[in-house]
């Protein structure tokens, strides 16, 4: 059972408000203020995704969002209405060729700031992404 | 916040010192007008200031190395200043650092122009 569970316009309002519940949740399991910055990253750049690529700001569709703590963990859930994705198309952001490219960093930073990081195509359809940060000294 | 930009002239190069956050939406856009501006203008020595820039997200890198591109294209060199410990994580985590210039001191990068 999510300790929170939103249902988000697709806006960039959104971002702040997702970014903010999940800090709040997570200030509760003790994270340090490093941990709590690459959280609040990582699920910015989720968020940002959700918005402007997934549901691409259409009003009618709206991100799902749940928070769930434990006692070492916590893990966020974010999912979108829109058409999903795979990975193996995403171009490599560290490849030589991408390098100046401006957009293409987003799942790299949050690969880089939580522990687990999960994306599959959502039910009905959409793109869910599950992403879990431990504490340090659990880790 | 969002960010603040005000530019400055130390002799031939032009300093932009950034304040708060460049983030997706009006952070980075002012960026990037900024530096089109200064790049339209002729401006060929441009130097981030980056020391009171709290956080950067993926929109933020994106308009940094989109200005890198453009103030290249026009001839000129681009070049960053004063990084927090979590911004050069960034420009690690995303291998910008082979491609940016970082200085942590002002009076050294602006004698690197030279």
């Amino acid at each position: 059972m999510p300790d929170r569970d939103m249902l988000l316009d697709s806006n960039l309002d959104s971002v702040e408000i997702a970014e903010a519940a999940v800090l709040d949740e997570a200030h509760a399991v003790g994270f340090s203020e490093e941990e709590l910055h690459q959280l609040g990253m990582a699920v910015r750049e989720s968020m940002v995704n959700a918005v402007v690529h997934g549901n691409r700001y259409n009003a009618r569709k709206k991100v799902h969002v749940s928070v769930t703590k434990g006692p070492d963990r916590l893990t966020v859930v974010i999912a979108d209405e829109g058409e999903g994705f795979e990975m193996v198309n995403v171009p490599d952001p560290l490849a030589e060729e991408n390098l100046l490219r401006q957009s293409g960093r987003g799942l790299l930073l949050i690969q880089a700031f939580v522990d687990e990081f999960q994306v599959r195509r959502g039910q009905p359809g959409g793109t869910e992404v599950r992403m879990v940060k431990y504490l340090a000294k659990a880790s | 916040m969002s960010v603040k930009l005000s530019t400055r002239k130390v002799g031939d190069v032009t300093v932009i010192d950034s304040a708060g956050r460049i983030t997706l939406g009006e952070g980075a856009s002012s960026f990037r007008d900024t530096i089109r501006d200064l790049a339209n203008k002729g401006e060929k020595k441009i130097l981030i200031n980056l020391s009171e820039v709290s956080y950067i997200d993926s929109s933020g890198i994106g308009e940094m190395v989109s200005s890198f591109t453009t103030v290249t294209n026009h001839g000129g060199q681009l070049k960053l200043l004063g990084l927090s410990k979590r911004v050069k994580d960034l420009l690690q985590i995303t291998k910008l650092y082979t491609v940016f210039e970082v200085f942590d001191d002002e009076a050294a990068a602006i004698r690197s122009f030279a």
